[in-house]
């Protein structure tokens, strides 16, 4: 076995049959550790790199543990079948796969060696040496973009947005992976036309995008902060109603002139 | 042959439709009493004549004076009953189970029947004929005592061709159109001018064919009595439109199935016939049509061809058909009810895969068949389609769109695994390509099988519990004495132990199979169904003597799931780690893990203290026994008893379990299976067959399970046990993939009577044209790991909230709510309840 497969990395979850993000059936690798701190976040217990404990109806639970490639890639592998069939892969999620970079990057490198195609979803934060490392490797990059202007965005994620703008620039550029934007659509956050329009501009700006996402708000990670003991900052903000995402969708589909759709 | 093009633009559906549906249940199904009364009178005629005779005489007189009617708007017509969606009854195989029943079959909670009283008059006369007279009562005459003891507790139960007809079986459909039941009559003429009075065997054949000609000449009266009917109906009708509607349908009954169909329409008329007609001769279900897009065809493509209909009138027919399969109902003792629960009488239709030569056929009219399920939206038929890897992707995305709206419908068979399995049972490679499906899950080839596809149900969890006892069950030796369980030093002792229980079980299952099967040949042969399947007419045999070209007896496990994960559970923690002892573990499964004894446990273990101390010479009065019971239910719910079971419990939840793609616990599962395939199949039936295993449940494993005490994996007694070859309910906790990769490593073709593997899914799995392309991978995938069968539930709101109340058995049940899954137990009760709400309104 090749010495990369023993990298070493933290993560907190493996789902498989996933459907909603990246083609076909899929394998999601979840990566602990974020550079951000998204108001609306619904994976909490992503964000620390720290191993933690999260009480689940009831019972603790350890979240985090440190496994190598190699073993990703065992459970990886029982769904082969699958991938074939319908143009599936491993994805990468997390937290924010970049947090680990030699990690990610062999994972991705396992995958892609092993013939299973690779995709990421990933806010792009971090140098972009780091980005530029793994593009060989990654089949889809699913880049979110949360917001234009960057104060606001420091001020409900904690960090600015110039430098995932400038790589998102950059990626789009490669040409090495198949790009797409992802906008978390956020009550009270970016949910405007103009905020929607203004991203969706810088879509079009980008060029070589597949497809933009419009992802709707949801309370599902709610439970956890609680599990966490931690404070859910949402309130009793609501998702977004249908009609509203169909106004944005809209919006996004005429600024920005490629494929959009509501949901991964 | 040759390449072929087909039509997948939908259809809409006829106003008519939604109104024949409602027709059918208007009102409760009804037993109606017309068959039941005019085979007794036949059969008092014809004493002392060969039975195949007497048969063939009383079906013609049933189908010359049963009550005949036209539904309002039908185009296709033929009904077994007046009053719709209803049943005859059938003394010759069992009555006392129906007069017994009489008051309770309105209130029942599975298949509730109205009966007049009127008719519970007319069949409590006509019974008096039938005493000492049934196949069943003949049956029960060739079976052993130890036979009769295994039933008596649950081992197994042949119930269903016990106390009925056999079915399970597709005839040559396509025979009917091409020459109708008058060439059908020509050929056993034939046959009998080539007998000698003097061969060996005329006096069976010759009163076979004879037999023959009288049910073809039978069928062809019915016809024509519908022909006049909807004549002297057409002659009131003041609506013009429906007026030419009843003078076709004269014509059509006028014409088939006495003569070939000249075309689509009199096609469809006189496969109605056959398939009403097979089921008023007997009461077995699952008669099949199995590939009706395959032998409509050829009527269809020359009517569309020729312009004489259009493809929008040929898909109404369809619909019509689809309905009348819902029109004929069987009216079942209540256990049985609740075994097959649903009034479905499990009518196969399958559309799609090869034909004898391997090449795809795939026609318009299998995507029409699909079509037809939406448009009718009934039980009926049980719709399948055959997945090969030449299979039209573009027919799978359509049958993934049927299953989407979660009907249920349709399955879908593995062309890959079914086709080698059924060789292995010694068909010929080109009548195993053009297998079809019976009743539930069942692959045979059409018009040469008597398959015996529902020979009985064997719970493989009630010889694991006689390891425990010795081989006693609430005070009978019942299965062979294979010891002290607490002595059993190894493993391999006690599995050596649960072999031996099996082996048993299954002789004493093959010893009832073999009696039933003797009573049906001798007093029930049906003469209209051997003259649709060959070699009968050759041969000169009865279906019930062996005259198939191939006969089986398929007897079908369940509780594999149980079973593997029990006996991993002993495996590990009492043998590899010895976190439990024997002593420890028998004694939570006897009471129930502290979770509380049933009634009828209780009452067991009184009696067993009863008996013991009026052996010891003591008295036992009222009194006593009152004490007794206290001491028995506060024992069993002792604070320490209680304790144990928790603990225990807790242990057997951390053993990993069948359905979660673990190599070694699946090849488990695999061997485990094997305990009851491998047995069965060194048996042979009365009709020189073989034994073939199937592993399905039908829906037996709730009540049968209701039978069965608690089990080493952890289920609690009399709970269901797993359905199928799925893992059992709540403990694949790692998804459909794991679920369907751990069921791919049993060996599903020496379960060549068929394998059932159900999965659930949220409608949001399937969404959209990216939904159904997954959906179709998924299926590819288990089939290409070698899985027979799948099936699916598609979660509804009601489903749901079932999941609400028992998160338990729902573990892995996955929800989607706009653009990110969860596991829907999980999750809060207020996000459960959003969620309950958007999947009711479809969002």
């Amino acid at each position: 076995m090749e010495e990369y497969m023993n990298t070493k990395g933290r993560i907190f979850d493996i789902q498989r049959y996933s459907i909603h993000d990246g083609d076909g059936i899929r394998t999601i690798v979840f990566l602990k550790g974020c550079v951000l701190r998204c108001r609306w976040c619904c994976n909490p217990e992503s964000q620390e790199y720290a191993i933690q404990t999260m009480m689940v109806q009831g019972e603790p639970k350890i979240i985090g543990r440190d496994v190598t490639v190699a073993e990703v890639m065992e459970t990886v592998e029982k769904d082969r079948n699958y991938y074939r069939r319908t143009e599936g892969g491993l994805t990468l999620s997390g937290g924010e796969s970049l947090c680990q970079p030699q990690f990610a990057t062999a994972l991705l490198r396992a995958a892609k060696e092993h013939g299973i195609t690779t995709a990421m979803e990933s806010m792009g934060c971090a140098k972009w040496e780091v980005i530029e490392g793994l593009l060989p490797y990654l089949d889809q990059y699913l880049l979110d973009i949360k917001h234009m202007n960057p104060d606001k965005h420091k001020e409900f994620t904690g960090k600015s947005n110039e430098l995932m703008l400038e790589n998102a620039k950059k990626i789009a550029q490669s040409h090495m992976t198949e790009l797409s934007i992802r906008i978390p659509v956020i009550p009270g956050f970016n949910d405007t036309p103009e905020e929607i329009r203004a991203i969706a501009d810088y879509t079009k700006e980008l060029a070589n995008v597949k497809r933009l996402h419009l992802l709707p708000y949801h309370r599902l990670g709610q439970d956890k902060y609680t599990g966490l003991g931690r404070e859910y900052l949402m309130g009793n903000v609501e998702p977004p109603t249908n009609e509203k995402m169909q106004e944005l969708l809209g919006v996004a589909l005429t600024a920005s002139g490629v494929d959009c759709q509501i949901g991964g | 042959m040759g390449l072929y093009t087909y039509d997948s633009t939908d259809i809409p559906r006829t106003e008519r439709i939604p109104k024949l549906v409602a027709h059918l249940f208007e009102k409760t199904p009804e037993v109606e009493s017309a068959r039941a009364v005019l085979i007794t009178e036949s059969y008092k005629q014809t004493e002392n004549e060969p039975m195949v005779i007497r048969r063939a005489k009383a079906f013609a007189h049933i189908l010359e004076n049963i009550p005949i009617v036209i539904r309002p708007l039908e185009l296709i017509v033929g009904s077994t009953t007046i009053a719709p969606h209803s049943c005859q009854t059938y003394p010759e195989f069992s009555y006392e189970w129906l007069e017994s029943e009489f008051d309770t079959l309105e209130t029942r909670s599975a298949d509730p029947f109205h009966i007049s009283e009127q008719a519970k008059k007319d069949l409590l006369e006509a019974d008096k004929y039938w005493k000492g007279k049934t196949s069943s009562e003949l049956a029960t005459a060739y079976m052993e005592p130890e036979t009769l003891l295994a039933m008596e507790h649950n081992m197994f139960t042949p119930g269903n061709y016990f106390y009925n007809g056999v079915g399970h079986v597709t005839v040559k459909y396509w025979e009917v159109l091409e020459i109708g039941f008058g060439g059908i009559r020509a050929k056993a003429e034939e046959e009998l001018a080539k007998c000698s009075i003097t061969d060996a065997n005329y006096q069976k054949k010759s009163r076979l064919l004879q037999a023959m000609m009288i049910s073809c000449d039978a069928a062809v009266t019915y016809a024509k009595r519908y022909a006049a009917l909807a004549l002297e109906e057409a002659e009131k009708c003041t609506d013009p439109t429906r007026k030419m509607e009843l003078l076709q349908i004269a014509q059509n009954c006028a014409n088939v199935p006495e003569k070939g169909a000249t075309g689509f329409y009199e096609a469809c008329q006189a496969f109605w016939f056959v398939q009403q007609l097979l089921q008023i001769e007997s009461s077995g279900h699952s008669i099949s049509p199995g590939r009706f897009d395959q032998y409509m065809y050829p009527y269809y493509k020359k009517d569309i061809d020729s312009g004489r209909i259009t493809r929008e009138f040929a898909q109404e027919l369809m619909d019509c058909i689809w309905v009348k399969m819902n029109d004929i109902s069987k009216c079942r003792d209540a256990a049985s009810a609740e075994g097959f629960a649903g009034y479905g009488l499990f009518q196969n239709l399958i559309a799609g895969g090869q034909n004898a030569e391997g090449i795809d056929v795939t026609n318009d009219l299998s995507f029409m068949c699909i079509q037809a399920c939406h448009h009718v939206f009934l039980p009926q038929p049980s719709f399948s389609v055959r997945v090969w890897n030449g299979s039209p992707h573009e027919f799978l995305i359509k049958a993934a769109e049927l299953t989407r709206t979660g009907i249920g419908l349709p399955a879908y068979y593995n062309d890959e695994v079914i086709i080698p399995a059924l060789m292995s049972r010694g068909l010929t490679l080109q009548d195993a390509r053009e297998y079809n499906i019976i009743g539930c899950v069942e692959p045979q080839k059409a018009g040469k099988t008597n398959g015996w596809h529902d020979a009985a149900f064997f719970n493989m969890c009630r010889p694991l519990e006689l390891v425990f006892t010795n081989g006693m069950d609430k005070g009978a030796q019942v299965g062979p004495q294979t010891g002290d369980v607490e002595k059993m030093a190894t493993f391999e002792e006690f599995y050596r132990a649960y072999k031996i229980q099996m082996e048993y079980a299954v002789k004493l299952m093959v010893n009832a199979d073999n009696a039933i099967d003797m009573a049906h040949a001798e007093r029930c042969p049906l003469p209209f169904l051997a003259s649709m399947v060959d070699d009968c007419m050759k041969s000169g045999k009865t279906m019930e003597e062996g005259g198939a070209i191939y006969n089986f007896s398929g007897p079908q496990g369940f509780g594999i799931a149980n079973v593997a994960d029990s006996l991993y559970v002993v495996k590990k923690l009492v043998y590899e780690e010895k976190k439990l002892t024997m002593k420890e573990l028998k004694t939570a499964l006897l009471t129930n893990y502290g979770k509380g004894l049933a009634a009828e446990d209780v009452t067991f273990m009184v009696s067993e203290v009863v008996r013991t101390m009026k052996e010891a010479g003591q008295n036992v009065g009222a009194a006593e026994i009152e004490t007794i019971t206290k001491t028995v239910v506060a024992a069993s719910e002792s604070p320490q008893v209680k304790a144990d079971g928790e603990r225990i419990l807790k242990l057997i939840e951390e053993v990993p379990k069948f359905g979660n793609d673990i190599p070694e616990v699946d090849a488990f599962a695999r061997e485990a299976a094997y305990t009851y395939t491998k047995p069965v199949e060194r048996y042979f039936n009365p009709r020189g067959g073989r034994f073939q295993a199937g592993l399905y449940p039908v829906s037996a494993n709730v009540p049968l399970g209701a039978q069965t005490g608690a089990t080493p994996d952890g289920r609690l007694a009399h709970t269901p046990v797993a359905d199928g070859v799925s893992p059992t309910s709540g403990k694949d906790v790692n998804g459909p993939t794991a679920a369907a990769n751990s069921v791919a490593r049993l060996d599903h073709y020496i379960a060549s009577n068929g394998t059932l593997f159900n999965q659930k899914f949220h409608p949001s799995a399937l969404s959209g044209r990216k939904g159904l392309e997954n959906f179709v991978g998924l299926i590819r995938s288990y089939f290409d790991q070698k899985g027979a069968h799948v099936q699916f539930n598609v979660v509804d709101r009601q489903t749901l909230l079932d999941a609400q109340a028992h998160p338990e058995k729902y573990k892995h049940l996955v929800v989607r709510v706009a653009g990110y899954s969860a596991l829907f137990t999980t999750l809060s009760k207020s996000l459960q309840d959003d969620i309950i709400r958007r999947t009711e309104q479809g969002i």
